[in-house]
């Protein structure tokens, strides 16, 4: 059947161990976490978490249903494509000689990211969009020559109503 | 009212109306222990941390109550795990509360210090640390409202020794406020739409089917269960998590499905066409081979947690609701309903299921000179007329006990049936006898399984518990050594246990009695002679050595291919 990347955004109470317990609940029945990304909201008792996982509708249904028996678990969404917005940040170093300089600054400037950092050899940059913009980026910036990424995973809002 | 923690903690365990802790001291716990002499609690001193928390369950299972034990940090704590898992995947209620190392020096590998929250995570409903004195009490009543509500299950809460030291102001008559949790609320109430589509699934019914399980005992659920089977003539299985729940001496009885169910329950499941699974998983022992489990039928799943519901089969109409409420509520609309000539509609299915049985009976040889495992248990239905509360270990000798004791009431059967843990029989037994001083509790045990937890009998005799064990004796682990026998072409690689101890003298050393039986004669008088003592007994049946269970159904095939000898 088919496997469609999810991403699921949880609402969760901001206690001790809950990252925990999500992150045991996937490892613990095989479900894979393709990125995580948790930080507290406005309310200071809760959290969210944005998981990103790939998963058959069978699976992603049972998924959603184990994450909302968790005690902790205020609600469960599955944000789709569609609906949501959604952003990434990765923040790249990229090899940077006097040939490819040029290019690089280009490539910066076109997908309107920023350098913030330099060195003899290397430019690092950090970019923020919408998976497809980081994919975009980084298939361009790879025959330069990546030295390293770090890269937060998807979080996800839903669009308001129109 | 300035209270310790330990002190808070005994007044939150009288509000939960606790009247028994099963439990063994240490270090970290000796304020707790102190304020229990103090108090009129009933304290169970087990014998190791897994017979607390296998009695706990037991109690729960036989009394509905909560289960509640106290044991140490370190090794006490982690010697729950095994007993924990069993009450999780058995769905049963009941609060371990774990003594820890003082909070400031957590982390630090301190003496007896293990991360028991992070251990038992997956294996508990939920559980808690509590690093504040102040959230003692909240954190007490939402243990307790989390393991009995919804679908039940062991939740664990651990106690830091400068937390039960603590001092701060406690006021009881706040506690009693009606709980409310943000993240949790279990759905009770059956979707009315939902109800009226299995009604008009009955009404159209030929071959159905009643599947019963651990939910209807939990949820009270027998009785109506037990009437929506009579009003709409519909036969009825169950798991052995259900066995009790409906009347195993009723006409209307398939018996139990699965590996090792009976001929016509299989047969059953394999040609309806309404399977009406009510507080069952379909767990992979009675499914066999999901992809040909009940093929002809549509499949009704009323449970009160959703993720069983269409995690292993594929199901028509869904019921997300507690079993006694979702049932109350089908029965009132059947009542109603116009089901025409029931009787007539409902002959020719039912005359199969009779051809079933008489063709394929559950049966045995009992002959002269060796004693047959399933006649131990046959006479045993017959000498207690089938009312004991009975627990088993696990292998052959629950299989027996499950195929060969017919329950009419819930709550009878005490069985590990989610983990099959090895020893769990006795300590529940005890347990069941707590809840039930008056009534016979008998563990139908196997060799290998009744020497896990052994060490209870000092328990039993302690606090004079008249237990009965009846140890099914054959020298081997029964169930590995029959697939080896089988499958592994007679290889017993390591199941043969032959320096076991004499058990009826071992019982005489722990203070109790001990009786053997070696021919099936000495049977009966065995059973009782032990039954008519007001002491608990252990009876060694030695038994023939190389007796299978059948039916069985091989891994991997499906519950309609089953080896029947």
């Amino acid at each position: 059947m088919n496997s469609k990347r999810h991403i699921l955004t949880l609402l969760v109470d901001n206690e001790p161990g809950v990252l925990s317990r999500v992150a045991g609940l996937f490892s613990g029945r095989g479900f894979n976490i393709e990125s995580l990304c948790v930080a507290p909201t406005l309310d200071a008792g809760q959290s969210r978490i944005t998981v990103s996982t790939k998963a058959n509708p069978p699976l992603i249904e049972q998924i959603e249903k184990q994450l909302n028996k968790l005690i902790n678990i205020i609600k469960v969404r599955d944000l789709s494509i569609d609906d949501a917005v959604q952003r990434e940040m990765a923040i790249i170093r990229v090899k940077a000689t006097s040939q490819t300089r040029a290019e690089i600054l280009r490539i910066v400037d076109i997908f309107r990211c920023k350098v913030v950092d330099v060195g003899t050899e290397q430019y690092t940059i950090e970019v923020t969009g919408d998976q497809g913009k980081i994919q975009a980026l980084l298939r361009l910036l790879k025959p330069i020559g990546i030295k390293e990424i770090a890269r937060t995973g998807p979080v996800a809002l839903r669009r308001s109503p129109k | 009212m300035k209270m310790t923690g330990a002190q808070i903690f005994l007044a939150m365990l009288k509000q939960e109306a606790v009247d028994t802790i099963f439990g063994f001291p240490g270090g970290v716990l000796l304020d707790i222990y102190d304020e229990i002499y103090k108090s009129d609690i009933r304290h169970i001193l087990v014998r190791h941390e897994q017979g607390a928390v296998h009695a706990a369950d037991g109690y729960a299972r036989a009394s509905g109550k909560v289960g509640v034990c106290l044991v140490t940090s370190g090794p006490g704590a982690t010697n729950t795990v095994t007993g924990v898992a069993t009450a999780y995947m058995d769905s049963i209620p009941m609060v371990v509360f774990t003594g820890q190392v003082p909070t400031q020096l957590i982390g630090n590998d301190a003496f007896q210090e293990v991360d028991i929250v992070g251990i038992t995570r997956p294996c508990t409903k939920h559980n808690y640390l509590v690093k504040d004195t102040n959230d003692l009490a909240r954190v007490v009543r939402e243990a307790f409202h989390i393991a009995r509500s919804g679908r039940p299950g062991p939740v664990l809460v651990d106690i830091p020794k400068n937390v039960a030291n603590g001092v701060v102001e406690f006021n009881p008559e706040k506690n009693g406020q009606k709980l409310q949790m943000r993240a949790y609320n279990p759905t009770y109430d059956p979707n009315t739409r939902q109800l009226k589509k299995v009604v008009e699934m009955i009404r159209k019914a030929k071959r159905p089917v009643l599947f019963g399980g651990g939910g209807i005992i939990l949820s009270g659920a027998s009785e109506a269960f037990t009437h929506l089977s009579s009003r709409a003539r519909i036969p009825v299985t169950a798991s052995l998590m259900g066995l009790g729940g409906f009347p195993g001496t009723d006409p209307l009885w398939l018996g139990m499905p699965g590996m090792h169910g009976t001929f016509r329950a299989n047969m059953s499941l394999g040609e309806c066409d309404l399977l009406i699974g009510v507080g069952v998983r379909f767990d992979d022992r009675v499914t066999g081979r999901t992809d040909t489990f009940a093929p002809k039928a549509k499949i009704v799943h009323i449970d009160i947690d959703p993720t069983s519901i269409r995690k292993n089969v594929a199901v028509a109409v869904p019921v997300v609701g507690d079993c006694k409420i979702s049932l109350d509520a089908l029965n009132a609309m059947l009542d109603t309903e116009d089901l025409g000539d029931i009787e007539a509609a409902r002959r020719p299915w039912l005359e199969q299921i009779e051809e079933w049985k008489s063709t394929q009976p559950l049966a045995y040889e009992q002959g002269e000179e060796l004693i047959k495992p399933q006649f131990v248990v046959e006479k045993l239905f017959e000498l207690t007329a089938g009312k004991a509360i009975i627990t088993t270990e696990v292998g052959q000798n629950q299989m027996w006990a499950a195929q060969y004791y017919h329950f009419d009431q819930p709550n009878h059967f005490l069985s590990s049936g989610g983990l099959g843990t090895m020893g769990f029989g006795l300590p529940a037994a005890l347990g069941a006898q707590i809840a039930y001083p008056d009534k016979l509790v008998v563990d139908v045990a196997g060799d290998g399984s009744i020497q896990m937890n052994i060490q209870e009998m000092a328990t039993a005799v302690q606090y004079c518990l008249p237990v009965k064990v009846a140890i099914l004796n054959n020298g081997y682990l029964g169930m590995v050594r029959q697939w080896q026998q089988i499958f592994y072409d007679r290889r017993y690689s390591c199941t043969t246990m032959d320096h076991a101890p004499d058990f009826a003298k071992l019982a005489e050393a722990y203070g109790a009695v001990g009786l053997r039986a070696t021919k099936p004669s000495e049977v009966v008088p065995v059973l009782e002679e032990a039954i008519a003592t007001p002491r608990p007994v252990i009876m060694d049946f030695v038994v023939e050595k190389e007796e299978n269970v059948y039916p069985m159904v091989p891994a991997g095939k499906s519950i309609t291919e089953m080896l029947l000898a």
